[in-house]
């Protein structure tokens, strides 16, 4: 039964013109920055590599596939999260808003394998977005600027990274965006659990992702203890793996932390979902 | 036919939210073959009592059984044998009426064929709008479908709340020939919630009547409207003559108001046939009787009280 459901799900979730909107912003911005990266990325490089041409010279394709695809999910990373609470935040909500959470729940399926195969359909979405951003962002990137080293800024230096030395990199980086977009789909999720319109759980969340943060950024010692327990300081994980050598109990901890939010959120939605009245 | 073995056992039932007491001691039974109606006015706690059946709601204290087992701890099983819609029939808006029933059908525990799915479009008169999104069928379509969508796992329990609410005369007689159908050809227990009593009268041979979140009474409806005093309307041709026979006959009829062609009693049902072998036994020519049986007046005495 649990299948069917994950099954109906995908149904729901394909057919809903609401999770085209995620594709359809992912590929206007990819291409937006190909664009604009085509017709004036060698100004975009040479601002960047001013500072070091003192001491260094940089040869080679230089504006290549693998520096669009760093630079892209740098700039949307921060957006995704929207896109997918957009769907996920709707998932519980959304059937209590259209009423047809009242016929689902006297189907001969438990509420928590139901939560779980939306959970599951949620997840395999944010999947497909993450995807899509990849495809485009890496392959398109390499289509039009070829491919080369990758050379990454940081606050204090710069790190070249080989070209044979990133196809990892980027496997491991995507996995760990996932793991910080499946965090966020299990916080609206859960919020959409508490809800009874498809708007509250998709504005609860991107307010507690704004509010966390600017707590993780304010560098004010109040808020020392509080910073690495926020997802939110751990989304950025993804970019320990453009780092030489690898910050491997950072990546870790970071790993960790998002896991235990996932699992705690989770565990609540379940909580509240198997004790709910369903009023509406 | 209606047998002794019970569906539906629900027993001093409470549900409270906070202060508020939606349901207070609701208690009756369902037997098997019956269309059972589920009666009360607005807010007297009909749809909070069908949720805690389905398992929507929890209650605060009571007993529900259905098919003779407790409901919470066989909650699967039990409802894999039921087929509802609660209060209205939302689908999901963006599919076709096909593609719901494949939807909802998948879940609920039986294999579902297509040719099933199209058996059942057109047993409820949907056949030709099966492809349709929903965005675009009327609310009597929409119930048309609920009522599909109740059948499609062939359930042996259907519980409808309220499925005649926002139809038009057309819809409300459909429905109620559905309902009847579903008796009749289809064997189906039914639980219909409504506060119309005549709709109830036309359909179920069984009810009970709620009110503020209790149980007032219960019993097969002939016993329960039969027990009551009737209206009735004789036309005849000699008016005068009919009120003195009323008046010098030693019976419980008495004459409620007379008019040019007609006189207006207040009698039991079994009396009808000795009135009217009265008049006719005395020249008196009946041209009609009609019974106006004071349901709403019925319905509102019980509640008052």
């Amino acid at each position: 039964m649990f299948w069917k459901s994950t099954y109906n799900e995908f149904i729901k979730i394909a057919a809903k013109p609401r999770s085209y909107i995620g594709i359809g912003a992912i590929t206007l911005l990819v291409g937006i920055i190909l664009f604009a990266m085509k017709m004036d990325g060698k100004m975009y490089i040479s601002f960047i590599t001013a500072p070091f041409e003192q001491s260094l010279s940089f040869e080679g394709n230089v504006l290549n596939g693998n520096l669009m695809a760093f630079i892209i999910l740098n700039m949307l990373i921060i957006h995704v999260p929207l896109l997918v609470a957009l769907v996920t935040g709707d998932l519980v909500s959304g059937e209590g808003a259209m009423g047809t959470i009242r016929l689902l729940l006297t189907k001969p399926i438990s509420r928590t394998q139901l939560l779980l195969s939306k959970y599951l359909a949620g997840c395999a979405y944010t999947l497909v977005i993450l995807l899509w951003m990849g495809l485009m962002a890496l392959f398109v990137g390499k289509m039009l600027f070829g491919s080369g080293d990758l050379m990454v800024l940081k606050s204090d230096g710069l790190i070249i990274l080989q070209q044979g030395d990133l196809g990892w990199r980027f496997f491991y980086g995507f996995l760990v965006a996932f793991l910080s977009l499946i965090t966020v789909a299990t916080l609206s999720l859960t919020l959409s659990c508490f809800s009874e319109n498809s708007i509250g759980p998709i504005v609860s969340t991107m307010a507690i992702i704004i509010l966390f943060t600017i707590i993780g950024t304010l560098d004010v010692p109040v808020f020392d203890s509080i910073r690495p327990l926020l997802f939110t300081t751990h989304m950025a994980a993804w970019r320990s793996f453009f780092e030489d050598p690898l910050p491997k109990s950072q990546i870790i901890n970071s790993v960790v932390v998002l896991f235990v939010h996932i699992v705690g959120l989770l565990s609540i939605a379940i909580y509240k979902f198997n004790r709910k009245d369903i009023l509406s | 036919m209606s047998s002794t073995e019970k569906i539906i056992e629900i027993k001093q039932l409470v549900k409270h939210y906070g202060k508020f007491k939606a349901v207070e001691d609701v208690s009756f039974d369902v037997h098997r073959g019956d269309v059972f109606g589920f009666l009360g006015p607005n807010g007297s706690g009909k749809s909070t009592t069908i949720r805690t059946m389905l398992s929507l709601i929890t209650p605060t204290s009571g007993e529900i059984r259905l098919f003779g087992i407790e409901l919470y701890n066989n909650r699967n099983y039990i409802l894999s044998k039921i087929g509802c819609i609660v209060e209205k029939p939302d689908f999901y808006k963006y599919l076709s009426a096909e593609k719901n029933l494949e939807l909802f059908g998948r879940i609920s525990g039986v294999a579902i064929t297509k040719s099933k799915i199209h058996e059942i479009i057109e047993f409820v008169g949907l056949k030709g709008r099966e492809k349709d999104k929903l965005s675009g069928f009327s609310h009597g379509m929409k119930q048309r479908l609920g009522i599909a969508q109740t059948l499609i796992h062939d359930p042996d329990l259907i519980i409808l709340d309220e499925p005649t609410t926002g139809l038009d005369p057309q819809g409300i007689i459909d429905i109620r020939n559905l309902i009847l159908q579903l008796k009749n050809e289809r064997n189906k227990t039914v639980l219909l919630s409504s506060h119309i009593l005549s709709e109830i009268e036309l359909i179920a041979n069984r009810m009970v009547i709620i009110n503020r979140g209790k149980t007032i009474i219960q019993g097969s409806v002939s016993e329960l409207l039969n027990a009551q005093e009737l209206i009735v309307s004789i036309k005849v041709d000699d008016v005068r003559k009919s009120c003195q026979l009323i008046e010098n006959a030693s019976s419980t009829a008495t004459i409620d108001h007379v008019e040019n062609d007609s006189i207006q009693l207040h009698l039991t049902q079994e009396m009808i046939p000795t009135i009217n072998k009265l008049f006719c036994d005395n020249g008196v020519q009946v041209f009609s009787i009609e019974v106006k049986r004071k349901l709403e007046d019925y319905f509102l005495k019980l509640i008052n009280n």
